[in-house]
């Protein structure tokens, strides 16, 4: 692997090294590597790019590494990935995309990631983009996570826009079974004129069914965001909704929940904030000794960890 | 150690000026537990704030260990040794009492160390280590992280605006005992508090009214004769 590899490595997917566990890295619309491991299977899609993942019920406390980098300009990848996730199977997978570009053309990735979770399943997704290279080229991410969640499993949803992406359209749709139980918790930084749109979908069709969606967002220099979240209780269930912004400089950012019962006992709320750092908060911490930057970093640096 | 020379502080309402404190002259020496007193709006939190660079003086002189630091921003007097525990905590949505910790100490701090301040003030410090500190804490287990971020700092001046706010009467009688320990030679604090058991821990007691000093004395003195200025302190609170 090259330097700049294994740094967008170390960036999206926490990777030092190559995984112990099952992996599958894709560089520049190419596999790089790929390992399966007892009862976590991976395969390439014979009809589309993308792969197809099997984790077996009997595995638990595994890992599956997926990450994709692009490192040259004009490159557009698009991969399709589905996730099969058998009954009582417990697993983190570790997705997450790094594009480097020091050309003038742009390159972007597109990645739709599909998920069917088995009853009393148990998955934690981390995602976390981030791009670097020439300012003025374009770098674009389109996430889509779609996920369909059997009787009582659970999934963990950790995203994280780290910086540098020029726009991103992120788009997440659920459905939810009897005692399902999601919990999605993400991250979004934007700068300079970067745009992103963030999406959700959740349907909580089953009895019990679950969902927390928190999404934290910074907004500096020029740059704007909108989030979107459409949470429709369909059933006895509960769904919560959270979006809070600090905008800097110019930041904008518009947050459009929706919340929809179409059964009585659904209970579903929202909570939203958008604004810049609270004055005490920066007071605070330099009463500690912290400079202002140094108290603003520390803030926004907490807000999206 | 801190020496208030002359002071003023006033706003602007409506283009009238409003003088919030006027002519405060005075001087703390290490060793000692003082405590700042008098009724709500008498200009006790506006002079820690001054003393702490929060707000600007309008007039006058602050000097700290013989350094003009009238013109100094919060960050300076901090690093010259000046701790200031908030009469309201800040709540932080990402931020954990470990991390306030950490930045109080000035570097990264073990659990062990972070649960060793936090253990002071009486919170079962692992417990809180990793909890944000936001709308989950409530207002008294804020506000004893706030004073343990202030312990942390290990300063020469440390001041606290109403601790005891939201604290139990149990926690209360252990802070008596913090500020007490806490006190070494070379170190003082200035407790901004209305409590009787804190002014018979005190060395000297302030009273302030109508954004001045009244008197000002040891502590043994100015207890008994306390009742003597509620007639002053009502006026004001009608004011």
């Amino acid at each position: 692997m090259e330097k700049v590899d294994s740094e967008l490595l170390l960036k999206v997917a926490d990777l030092h090294d190559i995984p112990s566990g099952a992996y599958n890295i894709r560089k520049n619309g190419k596999l790089l590597g790929r390992k399966c491991t007892a009862g976590i299977e991976i395969t390439s899609k014979t009809d589309k790019p993308g792969i197809d993942i099997k984790i077996a019920g009997n595995v638990k406390n595994k890992s599956v590494h997926i990450p994709v980098i692009v490192t040259e300009e004009n490159i557009n990848d698009l991969v399709y990935n589905d996730f099969y996730i058998d009954k009582g199977a417990e697993v983190l997978i570790i997705a997450g995309c790094g594009l480097h570009n020091d050309g003038d053309i742009g390159n972007s990735h597109n990645g739709i990631h599909e998920f069917w979770i088995g009853e009393n399943a148990v998955v934690r997704y981390v995602e976390k983009h981030y791009a670097e290279g020439v300012l003025t080229t374009n770098k674009v991410l389109n996430p889509s996570t779609i996920v369909h969640m059997a009787k009582n499993s659970k999934f963990v949803m950790e995203t994280a826009q780290l910086g540098g992406v020029t726009s991103t359209e992120r788009l997440t749709s659920a459905e939810l079974d009897d005692g399902a139980s999601l919990e999605i918790k993400e991250s979004i930084l934007t700068e300079y004129n970067q745009t992103a749109t963030t999406k959700f979908e959740v349907n909580l069709n089953g009895i019990n069914a679950r969902a927390n969606v928190v999404s934290r967002s910074v907004a500096k220099g020029n740059s704007s965001q909108t989030f979107i979240s459409n949470v429709n209780g369909n059933n006895v269930s509960f769904g919560h909704v959270e979006c809070d912004a600090i905008v800097v400089d110019n930041g904008k950012v518009a947050s459009i929940p929706a919340l929809k019962n179409t059964h009585p006992d659904a209970e579903l709320s929202h909570e939203a904030f958008i604004g810049k750092i609270a004055g005490e908060q920066l007071i605070k911490l330099q009463t500690l000794g912290l400079t202002k930057a140094e108290a603003e970093k520390a803030i926004l640096d907490g807000f999206l960890k | 150690m801190l020496k208030i020379d002359n002071v003023s502080f006033s706003i602007k309402e409506k283009g009238k000026t409003i003088w919030i404190l006027k002519n405060i002259s005075l001087e703390f020496q290490p060793g000692k537990n003082y405590i700042l007193t008098g009724a709500n709006g008498c200009g006790k939190s506006t002079l820690a704030k001054l003393i702490m660079g929060i707000l600007p003086v309008t007039s006058g002189k602050i000097y700290f260990n013989g350094i003009d630091i009238t013109n100094m921003d919060i960050t300076e007097r901090a690093k010259l040794g000046i701790a200031y525990a908030m009469q309201q905590p800040t709540r932080f949505k990402g931020l954990n009492a470990k991390d306030i910790i950490s930045y109080a100490v000035g570097a990264d701090c073990t659990s062990s160390s972070a649960c060793e301040y936090l253990s002071k003030v009486g919170i079962c410090a692992r417990e809180y280590l990793e909890r944000d500190l936001d709308n989950t804490l409530s207002g008294g287990e804020l506000k004893r992280i706030e004073i343990a971020s202030v312990l942390a700092r290990e300063a020469t001046l440390n001041i606290y605006d109403e601790p005891e706010a939201g604290i139990d009467i149990w926690s209360f009688n252990g802070l008596v005992e913090i500020f007490k320990k806490s006190l070494t030679k070379k170190n003082l604090n200035i407790i901004i508090s209305h409590q009787e058991k804190l002014f018979k821990s005190a060395d000297e007691i302030i009273l302030m009214a109508n954004g001045e000093i009244k008197t000002k004395g040891p502590a043994k003195d100015i207890i008994p004769k306390i009742n003597d200025y509620s007639s002053i302190c009502k006026k004001l609170e009608v004011d």
